[in-house]
């Protein structure tokens, strides 16, 4: 590597990381509200539990069902250090707390990823979701360490801190949880570049070989686990400072599942893919779930439809249009989508108002009542909606699969330019 | 008496009932380059198998430069200085052909399982993966997913990762099978480069490498070796001639 090319990924990544803190320092000035505040906070703490998610899965092949047992150990072992510290047993600031989560986390990933990672695939997807249960199991069985049903809850207003925060507002609770999505991402970022790294990667792309290059993929496994245990146990530590409650929910199979739908949406190919999927899920999560009931059928389809047609999830769909914004071909393909943006949109309304009529009928106290969507009345029993919403379903359909063809010619279009381009220059 | 690169004492193997390998005995010297040859099902990739660690012997002795390796995990016997390569080829096929080769360099060059070096600013540990690839004819592939590679490509970079360790002994199987003539002689020119002062055995079923590449043969038939000496004794072999390769190159 010459001199200059060095000093210049430098620059780009100084660039990148100064870039993703301002974004990170100045986000709260159009987001001030209450509840912005919560949902950025959130969505900070759901990102560093996505990230270390695809530190298994996308980077070391190993498909967990029970992440979120780190998560929740870390959140507890957070709030048990916090309380210490508000009793005056601990002197460590609150900015800190997290780190002992993470570091929970790292105890229970070195001994639970030593005992499942001796084979990878299918006797490591069911010894996490093994763990997963024992846990949560056992959460209920040691109510003085897990709190009982009630869960253990702590004051964040803490005598000690780094800063001149009180942490009694929102605010002053985002700004910690970004500078630890900061930290947390650069440091997964880095460990991707590191010989473990790699040799996650040789491991999950054939772990038969990889002891012919003196690696015991066993081990390789463990350390992957256990840092990502480490961070999802920051991400928990966080999650108990931002709620200042922690339930044995947390460790159960339902986060555990939600993280590897969110990390898939997202796509597991791409370092980046796990942030947009923690985005996405978690808007659609706090918005959604204000609008209607059926915001987890809507999750749940789009999570099958990414695994039938877009398996690198949201981030390959984006990547795979590099090449093309890179010789300049793209606008005859953003012409096609343009043209499959209205079918798309039909469908989608037709399917919407058929699930939505479907819930109302099925869930609703009185189903009698007029429904409403997009501000319009009307009776699921009559039949004029169900009439229209059907047409619009199939004939959106139909368009759908009209328009499809006009995409893909663009998309040949493009490849034959770009390969024109190519032997041209 | 000079000590055997590779030595195996009396191995034998069975799945089960039937047994593979019975009773082998063979001493690999030190820099020579020695063909495995025999008819198919004869136990050769089983042999190798055997050897890296990837199976257990049944009962017999393995040792290299003198250590007992009997049994040892594969990555224990890797790292004393035994490399090998598969038959069906078994690369990284999402990593690039640079990833792939680094990270064949990673343990020798003591990385071990170190997650606070950056391997982009590691400059001797690139340097090395780029002489490397450029050994194996394939520097202007190097930002290619390996799996997207063509066979013969592969095969080549599968070589590559073989020896990019440094291990002394040496061990391919079938190198050459699928290739093409011409293919197969740019293969037998990597190997020979490749492997120079190092122990190389391989396993092979095309006479014309075996015969231009050996400097002695081994005959496995049915689990056994039945005869181990230079190429033009074994041609003229009788017992071999019977077994395996018949009259076509008996021209004694």
């Amino acid at each position: 590597m010459s001199k200059t090319s060095s000093s210049k990924t430098w620059l780009s990544a100084l660039a990148l990381w100064g870039g993703a803190a301002l974004f990170v320092a100045l986000l709260p000035i159009p987001f001030r509200s209450g509840f912005m505040l919560s949902m950025l906070s959130e969505i900070g703490i759901v990102i560093i539990f996505a990230l270390s998610y695809n530190m298994l899965l996308g980077q070391g092949g190993m498909l967990s069902f029970g992440h979120a047992v780190y998560f929740g150990l870390g959140g507890f072992i957070t709030m048990h250090a916090l309380n210490f510290v508000n009793d005056g047993v601990l002197p460590l600031p609150l900015e800190l707390l997290p780190l002992v989560g993470g570091l929970g986390g790292l105890i229970f990933g070195i001994v639970f990823g030593y005992v499942s990672t001796r084979r990878a695939g299918t006797p490591f997807a069911l010894i996490s979701l093994g763990i997963g249960e024992l846990i949560a199991a056992s959460s209920l069985m040691l109510p003085s360490f897990f709190g009982g049903e009630e869960g253990i809850s702590g004051d964040r207003m803490a005598e000690i801190t780094l800063t001149p925060f009180g942490f009694g507002q929102q605010i002053e609770v985002y700004y910690l949880i970004g500078f630890w999505v900061l930290v947390s991402t650069g440091l997964m970022y880095l460990l991707t570049q590191t010989p473990l790294g790699r040799m996650a990667n040789a491991v999950r792309d054939n772990p038969e070989r990889t002891p012919f290059v003196g690696y015991n993929t066993h081990i390789v496994r463990t350390i992957q686990l256990s840092l990502a245990a480490f961070f999802a146990g920051i991400a928990g530590g966080l999650f108990a400072i931002n709620y200042e409650i922690v339930t044995s929910e947390i460790v159960g199979a339902i986060p555990s599942a939600n993280v590897l739908m969110m990390t898939y949406i997202g796509g597991i190919g791409f370092f980046f893919g796990p942030i947009l999927g923690a985005i996405l899920i978690t808007l659609m999560e706090l918005m959604l779930a204000n609008i209607t009931h059926a915001w987890i059928l809507y999750y749940g389809l789009m999570f099958v439809a990414m695994i039938l047609w877009a398996p690198g999830g949201l981030a390959s769909l984006i990547m795979m249009h590099k090449p093309l914004v890179k010789g300049r071909v793209m606008s005859g393909v953003l012409k096609a989508y343009a043209i499959m943006a209205a079918p798309v949109i039909i469908l989608f309304l037709g399917c919407m108002g058929l699930i939505e009529i479907n819930y109302h009928l099925s869930l609703s106290i009185k189903p009698e009542d007029p429904m409403h969507l997009f501000g319009i009345e009307f009776y699921a029993q009559s039949l004029v909606p169900w009439a229209i919403f059907l047409a619009l379903a199939f004939g959106g359909f139909f368009l759908f699969l009209k328009t499809r063809r006009i995409v893909i010619k663009a998309w040949q279009t493009a490849g034959n330019q770009l390969k024109k381009k190519e032997s041209g220059s | 008496m000079t000590q055997a690169a590779l030595e195996l004492i009396d191995i034998h193997k069975s799945f089960g009932n039937s047994k593979i390998i019975n009773g082998v005995d063979l001493a690999v010297h030190d820099g020579e380059r020695h063909a495995i040859i025999g008819p198919n099902g004869a136990g050769k990739s089983t042999l190798f198998n055997l050897i890296s660690g990837f199976y257990e012997v049944s009962s017999g002795k393995i040792q290299l430069r003198g250590h007992n390796i009997t049994n040892k995990a594969p990555h224990e016997i890797n790292r004393r200085g035994l490399s090998r390569s598969f038959q069906v080829t078994n690369i990284f096929p999402r990593m690039s052909v640079f990833e792939n080769i680094r990270c064949a360099l990673l343990w020798p060059m003591k990385y071990k399982y170190s997650f606070w070096h950056h391997c982009g600013y590691r400059k001797e540990l690139n340097q090395k993966a780029e002489e490397l690839l450029e050994k194996i004819n394939m520097t202007d592939r190097r930002g290619i997913p390996a799996g997207e590679l063509a066979y013969a490509e592969q095969r080549a970079l599968e070589v590559g990762i073989t020896i990019a360790g440094g291990a002394d002994v040496i061990l391919l199987d079938e190198p050459t099978a699928g290739m093409s003539h011409s293919e197969t002689d740019r293969a037998v020119n990597l190997i020979r480069s490749v492997t120079e002062d190092k122990t190389l055995v391989v396993v092979e079923h095309d006479m014309g490498v075996v015969f231009n590449l050996a400097d002695r043969i081994s005959v496995l038939v049915y689990g056994d070796i039945i005869a181990t000496d230079t190429p033009d004794n074994i041609r003229c072999n009788a017992d071999v001639q019977e077994a395996y390769l018949g009259e076509e190159v008996a021209s004694c």
